[in-house]
């Protein structure tokens, strides 16, 4: 287990700048290693890449489409592509070459989708996607994460670097709350435990996390215990950990910035039905759209703070006890 | 470098046969353009690509990507007369568990370079390809076949805007403008306009030839290769069911599930390459 900071501080330095600085340092490093972007180089600061070493940098322009079949073949010549984008031009809008071209032909293609939910905050409801990590979960090889913080972003991009496939990473672009320490290590498949608790587990991702841990300390004044998983692996999932805490806890909660269907809840819940069946309750988008907004307005609009995770605990820990 | 035309029409008259076998072996398929782009091929496996059938993923090859990957049965007959693997795996086309589905998979068949089907994208990825070469200063060359009706597709413009921004000489794009897609002509479905036009408006090396010529063909690559700066696209003038004159008048000829009279075409069709390549009739 981890002890996470009770603090919730935002870190000095944007997850944009830490996906920029690793490609740079990956690029460096590594000739085979060459950055994708269309036309969003100054959204992500890697514009810093192509003037530097502007080989391993490729502004295609506005083509996604395109962007993602090229990728395609400069892996078929041993490159290493890592594609950015918003996250739902990188899927909804190139999900079939992001299908075909990539996970069907099996080349090997990293992507990092931005801008993730209501952090797209004032780009609104053509640019909230609450859809992009169902969509990277229905292609079969894909690996799908959603990072929750700058230490685990910089170790998936090193790590996904010397793995052949798809890969989906999704992110934020500005700060997130510091949850994990430099040094920390993260494994495809293991979810994080920030904090244990016999009551009820809540299982989230991305800015979710530091939200579920929010919610944990209110509860704690409740008299109500719950643990916090950071399961920034939504695919391959950690079952085993989720059926331990459905055991123990006998109440689940998921927390998620993006739809309840077919995300980390929908994930967690098929878990559930399948090896463990256990009251569980869904906090994230429900039949709705995006919208423009500041952040903290979006998190109350879509319901996705603090409090309402801790109402959504209230009641599956009071269903538990029926 | 001399073209010798005859050694080649007999490589394409070999493709053309083992293509006609190999789908009416099936008993149905896309016969049209499958046969509409064997001149193409021919030059390309015949005369221009450097390649390695005994080492199909040779680094130092040139790479070839079917993006109208319904063509897929007669790049097969290509690979199986170039060696890339024995002539009795055509008759496994669409079989279950077969190594040849209907549409490419780089993954299945030795000498394929790139799964292709999902009209658009193969063209995408001979540009990565393409501009991977030119990154690294090699001097490998990428040839890619488009369809006309595929170029219907959005994503193959936005392709054509790259290649021609990144000035990828190395890339070769062969149109296969047989004027006919599934439901119709091209020109009633979505008019092409001039491809001529299209093209050089794109920032392309541009030539028009006889599809069915395959000196005419030779000759354009090999222009379109020496002017050295801008990429090339290659508009074949082809029919579909090009080669068998029964076929090419058939007015549906995109994916045939032959009739008796169709069947009785397609094996004199088969006679008389037989014949003229001196094999005889086999059964």
């Amino acid at each position: 287990m981890i002890t996470a900071s009770k603090n919730y501080e935002l870190e000095s330095v944007e997850m944009r700048q830490v996906y920029a600085n690793t490609l740079m340092e990956m690029a460096k490093a590594n000739p085979q290693v060459i950055g994708l972007e269309a036309d969003l180089m100054s959204a992500i600061s890697t514009n810093k890449i192509i003037k530097e070493i502007p080989n391993q940098l490729i502004n295609t322009g506005i083509m996604e489409a395109n962007m993602m079949g090229v990728a395609a073949g400069l892996s078929l010549t041993g490159r290493i592509p890592f594609v950015h984008t918003f996250g739902q031009f990188a899927t909804r809008r190139a999900f079939d070459q992001l299908f075909i071209s990539g996970a069907y032909a099996k080349t090997n293609i990293k992507i990092l989708g931005s801008d993730s939910g209501v952090t797209a905050e004032h780009n609104g409801g053509t640019h909230m996607a609450f859809e992009d990590l169902g969509l990277a979960r229905l292609i079969p090889n894909c690996h799908v994460y959603e990072v929750s913080d700058s230490t685990m972003l910089r170790y998936l991009l090193l790590k996904v670097e010397k793995e052949h496939g798809i890969h989906y990473i999704r992110t934020i672009r500005k700060n997130a709350v510091k949850l994990y320490p430099e040094n920390e290590v993260f494994e495809a498949g293991k979810g994080k435990v920030l904090r244990e608790g016999e009551d009820v587990t809540i299982i989230a991702s991305g800015i979710m996390v530091a939200e579920s841990l929010k919610a944990a300390d209110i509860l704690q004044q409740q008299g109500i215990k719950a643990a916090v998983i950071d399961m920034f692996t939504i695919k391959p999932i950690d079952k085993d950990l989720i059926v331990k805490y459905a055991q123990t806890t006998k109440a689940i909660v998921t927390a998620e910035n993006h739809n309840i269907i077919g995300g980390l809840g929908s994930a967690v819940a098929e878990v559930l039905s399948e090896h463990c069946p256990t009251p569980m309750k869904r906090i994230g988008g429900k039949e709705q759209f995006g919208q423009v907004g500041k952040l903290e307005y979006l998190k109350e609009f879509y319901q996705l703070t603090a409090s309402d995770i801790t109402s959504a605990v209230e009641e599956v820990v009071m269903s538990k006890k029926d | 470098m001399s073209l010798d035309t005859q050694k080649l029409e007999l490589f394409r008259d070999e493709i053309r046969l083992k293509t006609l076998k190999e789908l009416y072996n099936l008993g149905f398929g896309h016969y049209g353009g499958s046969l509409s782009i064997v001149e193409a091929l021919a030059v390309l496996y015949g005369k221009v690509m450097k390649i390695d059938p005994e080492n199909p993923n040779w680094e130092e090859r040139d790479y070839f990507i079917l993006s109208k990957g319904h063509g897929g049965p007669s790049l097969y007959a290509t690979l199986a007369a170039k060696g890339y693997f024995p002539e009795d795996l055509l008759y496994t086309l669409n079989q279950n568990g077969t190594k040849l589905p209907s549409h490419p998979d780089k993954n299945l068949t030795p000498g394929v370079d790139m799964t292709t089907g999902s009209l658009g994208q193969g063209i995408s990825a001979a540009v990565g390809v393409a501009l991977s070469h030119k990154l690294a200063h090699k001097d490998n060359y990428t040839y890619c076949i488009v369809g006309d009706g595929e170029l219907n597709e959005g994503q193959c413009w936005e392709a054509f805007q790259f290649a021609a921004h990144h000035r990828l000489n190395q890339l070769v794009v062969l149109v296969d403008d047989n004027k006919k897609q599934l439901d119709g002509l091209t020109k009633d479905i979505i008019d092409p306009l001039d491809f001529v036009e299209k093209f050089n408006a794109f920032g392309f090396y541009v030539r028009r030839v006889d599809g069915a010529s395959v000196q005419e063909i030779y000759e354009a690559i090999e222009l379109g290769k020496a002017q050295n700066a801008k990429p090339i696209a290659i508009i074949l003038d082809t029919v579909k069911g090009q080669g068998v004159p029964y076929l090419e008048e058939k007015a549906d000829n995109h994916h045939i599930r032959p009739s008796e009279a169709d069947e009785a075409a397609i094996l004199s069709a088969v006679a008389e390459l037989e014949t003229k390549l001196g094999k005889g009739v086999k059964g």
